[in-house]
């Protein structure tokens, strides 16, 4: 059995330059329509004593139909005798401009719909600007409502040479400009005798003659981990890494890595359902992968092959972002941001200038980021991801930015830049330097304490070990504390119930409890404390960051059994048995603490 | 790839994502070939394991053949099989075949009151024990916050409107005007206290997409699709009293394809059979925007 090729189609444009009526057409004119809708419409347009209109096809919606413009993204299903069509409608007036880029999203080619008598209004060019951002390169221009210049070729040629200019800017060369008349027909599926002028394709044969989107096989290696499933009580014991292949292939044997992580394994089986097993996986396949080793790894890993070319990996990158959020995007707040199946914390840093989408003028002056607004900017994520550059791979070059449930921008990342400067370290630049500081120095308080401060992380990347090491926090801290030494235990999860109750989402959870902590134990530390924390399944990242936040103090990091690290090396690395005891000698090596205190 | 394919691996990632970013999680079964089939793409997804409760509201009125199938699939797959129902409405005989109701009210009480409420928690859930087939009262009580829906975009006009992730607010109100948006594969799943979420994973698919799909994946649906000698089958499923079979002699899920694409119903509606579409001025919209699947 053979499916037919379907292609996704998005119809953008000015407010009532007719984007409704050539859907409408084209659903008509080949032969598309359900018997139903027809008569429904027709009747419901009786009942209002309304004239028929192509249009009231499509806007199913009663709202709609009172105000006679579309508010959403409505999808209509048409076919030639090449392939199907799905045409999106996407809205052409500015207050729902995220309906038109939810449809333009999902597009492959775009008809760019022009009213001849009004020309070129702001939309069009800013649904121009829209459509090139979110990728599409298959662009058409319909000039339409010819009938009402009289099929004058001027009027066309006008708009045709000065639209061009603009789109060219935008970098879209479009593929075609057609004069067309949606409501008679014109141009639509038959070439129109009105038209004599123009010698180009119909709109019918422009579509077919649009190239279904390349797969993206020859193309380095790209999955983003969504999940790993483990479905131990119904009897299944593979442990399969989920995902859908952006780009490239992937075949049994093959090393792969994942990062940000940086942990490597071998390719073990590709997992499919009801298919005959094959050792391959193409792009675009949502497969999974079982690994010849057991490793550690979370969802939202960028997975890639060894030997291939690498994605950027870094906290910084340069992008254009696209905002349609209610509250302007500013700088210092905390967002989440969501690229590949990765969601992290991001935050604003520079604003390099902003585009009026429509006019293309550049304002260098504002420092915030307003709806509707396309600027260039410089983001930082909380920890270093993997990501391309739109240029070198698209799919791993877009992201989303969420702020307050709801997703208010999206972005394509212009270029990579190395994590030299980071927003931490400026931050605990500032901080040392404001410090309001007491009379008494850390060197009177080791006298007095008897011994010296200290920040102390337990971790462990051993499965199950969670209560383990809280355990071995909460010992340490007795037995120093019966030699009367001034030692104090957190656990992680009192954050939550108190300094941190406020935090709503848990996707940036952990990261604000890792910062947190370190903010806790530098305070800790100055008052001349051992301040111990247990923190399971600490990454490389995270130690760093502990490590920075508690300067200029200092931080000792014990791992339990399996390393959860990377390439970070604890300070020590010991097993479970006697790990309370061996700590404490750790401390008398360090003379933090001395035995004749006792 | 084909066709298919492409359908196949965008509503598989549409159900990764759902079921990684909602803890509480369920997916509605009608019963129909719609929902069979996201079934059976939640198997593809999972390895052949469904790890989200399947809920069906029980109208007491939908025909005999489906619940026997429905039980009868639960227990081979090893589905945690739940069922809700409008207990009151029932009892109290305020229904369209009792006579009490008119169509549209009677679809709201049955199927929108008691799916908002079977959802929620507040009225009893039942579920499938998988020892013996009975159904048993669910213990658990929990909301579901995110509900996967076998709709199609192409089904009637208010559908076409969808998102793959749609939001409805406390009151279930679904506020067509003010949808998020859907940046390439980056869809909302990020949602305030007390709000949830619809999921669709088969918005692009299009009836004789689900048929291909049936026949290609050998899927075993109810046999009231097929013509089981009177000229007569269904080709969509409801409550005896409101759906009424078409006139055709397809005996099988290939005559079916058959007839979708070349034959008497290439042009008509999938829902003409459906009495409660017409009643609701030739749309769903009332009926959508107070909770209707």
């Amino acid at each position: 059995m053979e499916t037919r090729e379907q292609m996704n189609i998005v119809i953008v444009g000015h407010v009532d330059h007719g984007k409704s009526t050539v859907i409408g057409r084209l659903l008509a004119d080949t032969g598309s329509l359900p018997e139903g809708k027809l008569e429904s419409v027709k009747e419901y347009c009786r009942k209002n004593s309304k004239p028929f209109e192509y249009a009231f096809l499509l806007d199913a919606l009663k709202d709609e139909q009172a105000q006679g413009i579309t508010i959403d993204t409505a999808r209509s299903f048409f076919k030639t005798n090449k392939r199907n069509y799905i045409i999106i409608d996407a809205p052409g007036h500015i207050e729902f401009l995220k309906n038109m880029v939810t449809g333009a999203s999902r597009a492959e080619a775009a008809l760019l719909v022009i009213d001849a008598k009004e020309g070129i209004r702001e939309n069009s060019k800013r649904h121009g600007h829209i459509v090139s951002m979110l990728g599409i390169r298959q662009v058409v221009v319909l000039v339409n409502k010819m009938d009402l210049v009289d099929f004058d070729k001027d009027v066309f040629h006008s708009i045709r040479s000065e639209f061009s200019e603009f789109l060219h800017k935008v970098n879209i060369n479009p593929v075609n400009f057609i004069p067309i008349s949606a409501f008679h027909g014109d141009n639509i599926a038959l070439k129109s005798p009105h038209t004599l002028w123009y010698d180009g394709p119909t709109v019918l044969e422009q579509l077919d003659g649009f190239a279904n989107k390349k797969q993206n096989q020859e193309m380095p290696f790209r999955m983003p981990v969504q999940d790993i499933y483990k479905f131990t009580e119904q009897g299944d014991d593979r442990r399969i890494i989920a995902g859908t292949i952006l780009s490239g292939q992937i075949s049994c044997g093959e090393e792969v890595v994942f990062l940000p992580s940086n942990k490597r394994s071998v390719v073990k089986s590709v997992e499919r359902f009801n298919v005959s097993p094959h050792n391959t996986a193409y792009a675009e396949e949502a497969i999974g992968l079982t690994l010849q080793t057991q490793i550690y790894i979370k969802p939202g890993e960028l997975l890639v092959k060894a030997g291939e070319k690498q994605p950027i990996l870094s906290s910084r990158f340069k992008a254009n972002i696209f905002w349609v959020g209610k509250a302007p995007l500013v700088k210092h707040k905390s967002y989440k941001l969501k690229i590949g199946a990765m969601r992290i914390g991001v935050k604003l840093v520079d604003i390099l200038n902003i585009i009026d989408a429509a006019e293309l003028n550049i304002d260098t002056f504002k420092d915030q980021v307003e709806r509707h607004d396309v600027a260039e900017c410089i983001f930082e994520t909380v920890k270093p991801i993997a990501y391309d550059t739109i240029v070198d791979i698209e799919l791993t070059g877009r992201f989303v930015i969420v702020d307050n449930y709801e997703i208010s921008g999206g972005g394509i990342i212009l270029e990579g830049i190395a994590d030299s400067e980071h927003t931490l370290v400026e931050h605990v630049r500032d901080r040392e330097y404001l410090w309001d500081k007491g009379l008494i120095p850390s060197s009177q308080r080791e006298t007095f304490y008897g011994h010296k401060s200290k920040f102390i992380v337990i971790t462990s990347g051993t499965e199950g070990n969670e209560n383990a090491i809280q355990d071995i926090g909460r010992r340490l801290e007795k037995i120093l504390f019966d030699k009367k030494f001034k030692a104090y235990y957190l656990g992680v999860s009192s954050l939550s119930l108190g300094l941190a109750s406020e935090l709503v989402s848990g996707y940036e959870g952990r990261d604000e409890h890792i910062r947190q902590i370190g903010e806790l134990a530098r305070i800790f530390t100055d008052s001349g404390q051992i301040f111990i924390t247990s923190v399971f399944n600490l990454d490389d990242y995270e130690a760093e960051k502990l490590k920075l936040l508690n300067q200029p103090n200092d931080i000792l990091i014990v791992n339990i059994g399996d390393t959860p690290f990377n390439t970070f090396r604890p300070d020590a690395s010991i097993e479970p048995d006697g790990a309370v005891d061996r700590v404490c000698d750790l401390l008398k090596k360090q003379e933090v603490i001395f035995d004749y205190n006792i | 790839m084909d066709h298919l394919d492409k359908l196949e691996a965008q509503s598989v990632y549409i159900l990764r994502e759902a079921y990684r970013e909602f803890k509480n999680i369920c997916m509605l079964w009608s019963i129909g070939k719609d929902s069979t089939v996201l079934l059976w793409l939640a198997r593809k997804a999972f390895f052949g394991h469904v790890p989200i409760p399947l809920v069906h509201i029980d109208t007491h009125y939908k025909i005999p053949e489906m619940i026997k199938y429905r039980d009868e699939l639960a227990l081979k797959w090893k589905l945690t099989m739940i069922y809700g129902e409008n207990s009151y409405a029932l009892q109290e005989k305020k229904t369209f075949p009792d006579g009490n109701a008119d169509r549209i009210s009677c679809c709201q009480a049955l199927k929108t009151e008691a799916l908002k409420n079977t959802l929620s928690g507040e009225w009893t859930r039942y579920i499938m024990d998988l020892n013996n087939g009975k159904y048993k009262v669910d213990p658990k009580k929990e909301k579901f916050t995110g509900v996967i829906v076998g709709v199609r975009a192409d089904e009637e006009g208010s559908r076409s409107k969808e998102r793959y992730f749609s939001p409805r607010d406390k009151e279930n109100d679904w506020d067509v005007g003010d949808q998020p948006p859907e940046f390439w594969n980056q869809f909302k799943t990020d949602f305030a206290p007390g709000t949830h979420i619809r999921i669709h994973p088969l918005l692009d698919w299009t009836e004789l997409n689900v048929w291909e799909y049936i026949e290609r994946e050998n899927i075993p649906v109810t046999s009231l699709y097929f013509d089981q000698g009177n000229g007569k089958r269904y080709r969509s499923l409801g409550c005896y009293p409101c759906t009424f079979p078409v006139d055709s002699t397809s005996k099988n899920v290939g005559e079916i394809i058959e007839e979708l694409k070349s034959g008497k119903f290439a042009n008509i509606a999938e829902r003409s059979g459906r009495a409660q579409d017409k009643d609701d001025g030739g749309g769903l919209e009332t009926l959508r925007r107070g909770g209707y699947m």
